[in-house]
């Protein structure tokens, strides 16, 4: 599916409000956002929004939908947080733009958080951050049957250790196509 | 010579299996004020048994953080009945209690003769013959502990119960996961699943016949109900999304847990014979880790509609919905005490994740132990001891701690990491 340059647009600002909501890391959002700008489930004074400006999404890297999956795979969030990075949004892209050019491609969005907290509390976190990113997609216009949420929380680190490195590698979402 | 090497080649390979899964004891912290007991070495006739029963006696009772067991060396006397004791050397040593004991060969098995006495009142408190099999030795030394524990507390011993808990080894894809049964001490473990796919939340049916757990088997959470005995099990849930945090209510029909079928995480029970669901909250928020009161009345659980993480009592009848924790801004995984007077969770403070009781009547909390990187508290079914996950290097172990903080002790295994213990009922 190639989105006409209006509707991108549309999914781009829609996408800017998805992450500003998400950025929040309390119990405000909701996961009925509809996809507008403006729209309910942004309001808590906490959304992040200065993240995410100035980042010029939309223009590259959704446009290169390929017949190839892309080769970065995971992205990676702060503690407590399940804000999409920056420096992530073109790899959201170019998973959008790959998904919406091969709508019988399928993807698990892993959700892993590191070890710190309660188990079961951190599989709920995880599965708030691949929400995020499920969202992002569906905005970008990839239909909801081609995405899976999963979260594993805790259980399988993709590092051993109890020092914020480990913490960083662990705290991720991961395409599994 | 080769007769001899055979039969230890046939007990290393007896005891390889057991070694590597069953879970050791460091108690990490005894209690200053806990009761001096002298243990005597059972007296045994013919040859020494497989098992040192006062050994098994003394070890439950220093774990349980009340009794400090007096060193062995000390011993001058070792009589095995009540009339061979002269409480004079005892009151010397400053024993407060004594148990004594003499073992008899019956059949493949044994017949123990115990004595509990009261070194300061100069009585007997306790006598009891029981038989064990040749399999059934610790477990009848459990039983005296039991019987010792309760006679001068009045607390009714949680040393014959189980626990339950997951163990992994490896990490990413290649991680293999465990779920286990074993004694309290630790000993007699039996894997009771494994899976290349993450296992969690065991937790214990009220009779302790069953185990329901979460198990990622399929590529999505899902949650089982086994049979501890025969292995038989059945799925659950597979609802689209989180089927996690199981938790069975006291009279075992019904079972609450956290399901995201809906949108977010919320709190559920589904009735086990019909499998219907009833939807216990709804908000925008995460709602997870429920845990039933003792009465069965309302169900403790985990929400961060606050912003992070506090506990919340949800009454049943009413629907009225009431917020427990104020004490610092992450506090999980309630789980109530069995008088249902206090519960027992996960609060960070400036120490880190650390296991804390909460009294309900003054919503006071304290940190219990100093164990970092706490997880999985489960309360004993007497409420004396709560044990919980933690980490010693960079192994996941388990740690228990007495509930009133004052004694601590670690069952770390000789490989992997352990956790998400499970406290199992009263078994007898």
């Amino acid at each position: 599916m190639q989105l006409k340059p209006y509707v991108r647009s549309l999914a781009v600002a829609a996408s800017l409000a998805v992450m500003a909501g998400c950025s929040s890391t309390g119990g405000t959002q909701d996961g009925t956002m509809d996809g507008t700008a403006g729209s309910g489930g942004v309001g808590t004074g906490t959304a992040g929004s200065g993240q995410v400006s100035g980042s010029g999404l939309g223009e590259g890297a959704a446009q290169m939908a390929s017949s190839r999956i892309p080769e970065v795979r995971t992205i990676y969030f702060a503690f407590d947080s399940d804000a999409i990075r920056p420096e992530f949004q073109s790899v959201l892209e170019a998973h959008a733009g790959f998904l919406r050019a091969n709508p019988g491609a399928e993807v698990i969005l892993q959700g892993h958080t590191d070890e710190r907290g309660t188990r079961e509390y951190n599989l709920a976190l995880g599965e708030r951050r691949a929400g995020a990113v499920e969202r992002f997609l569906n905005v970008q216009g990839v239909s909801p049957s081609q995405v899976e949420v999963v979260s594993y929380g805790e259980e399988r680190p993709a590092a051993r250790g109890s020092n914020e490195e480990a913490y960083a590698q662990n705290r991720r979402v991961v395409f599994a196509y | 010579m080769r007769a001899l090497m055979t039969v230890w080649l046939v007990a290393l390979l007896l005891c390889a299996p057991l070694a590597q899964a069953d879970l050791t004891i460091d108690i990490t912290r005894g209690n200053e004020r806990a009761t001096p007991i002298a243990v005597v070495p059972f007296a045994a006739e013919g040859a020494a048994l497989p098992v040192d029963l006062a050994r098994v006696v003394a070890d439950d009772l220093e774990r349980s953080g009340y009794f400090a067991p007096l060193e062995r060396e000390a011993m001058f006397a070792r009589p095995s009945r009540a009339e061979d004791v002269t409480f004079g050397d005892w009151q010397a040593l400053d024993a407060r209690y004594l148990v004594v004991a003499r073992v008899a060969r019956q059949g493949d098995g044994v017949e123990i003769r115990y004595e509990l006495l009261d070194v300061t009142g100069e009585s007997r408190m306790l006598g009891e013959r029981i038989t064990a099999g040749a399999d059934q030795l610790r477990a009848a030394a459990h039983r005296i502990s039991d019987q010792v524990f309760e006679a001068i507390t009045g607390i009714r011993g949680a040393f014959s119960t189980r626990i339950a808990y997951v163990t992994s080894q490896g990490v990413g894809e290649d991680t293999a996961y465990q779920l286990y049964v074993a004694d309290a001490d630790g000993r007699n473990s039996q894997q009771v699943l494994s899976s290349d796919q993450p296992i969690m939340s065991p937790t214990w049916s009220p009779d302790g016949g069953k185990l329901a757990y979460v198990s990622f088997e399929t590529g999505r959470p899902a949650i089982y109900v086994q049979e501890v005995a025969s292995g038989r099990r059945a799925r659950l849930t597979s609802f689209e999304g989180l089927n996690s945090a199981p938790a069975w209510s006291p009279d075992g029909r019904r079972l609450a847990m956290a399901l995201s079928r809906d949108g977010q995480p919320e709190i559920y029970v589904m009735d086990i014979g019909s499998r219907q669901l009833q939807r216990i909250t709804r908000s925008p928020s995460i709602e997870t880790e429920p845990a039933w009161a003792p009465d069965g009345d309302s169900l403790l659980y985990t929400s961060d509609r606050s912003g992070g993480p506090q506990l919340y009592r949800h009454d049943l009848a009413s629907g009225e919905v009431e917020r427990l924790t104020y004490t610092g801004a992450y506090n999980a995984r309630g789980r109530f005490g069995p008088d249902g007077e206090a519960i027992f969770l996960i609060h960070r403070g400036a120490n880190g994740y650390r296991v804390a009781r909460q009294d309900l009547e003054s919503g006071r909390l304290v940190e219990l132990g100093d164990a970092r990187h706490a997880e999985s508290p489960s309360v004993a079914p007497n409420g004396t001891m709560v044990i919980f996950a933690t980490q010693q290097g960079s192994n996941g172990v388990l740690g228990a701690v007495s509930a009133d903080g004052r004694a601590s002790f670690r069952l770390p295994a000789a490989q992997g990491d352990v956790r998400e213990p499970a406290w199992s009922p009263f078994l007898n």
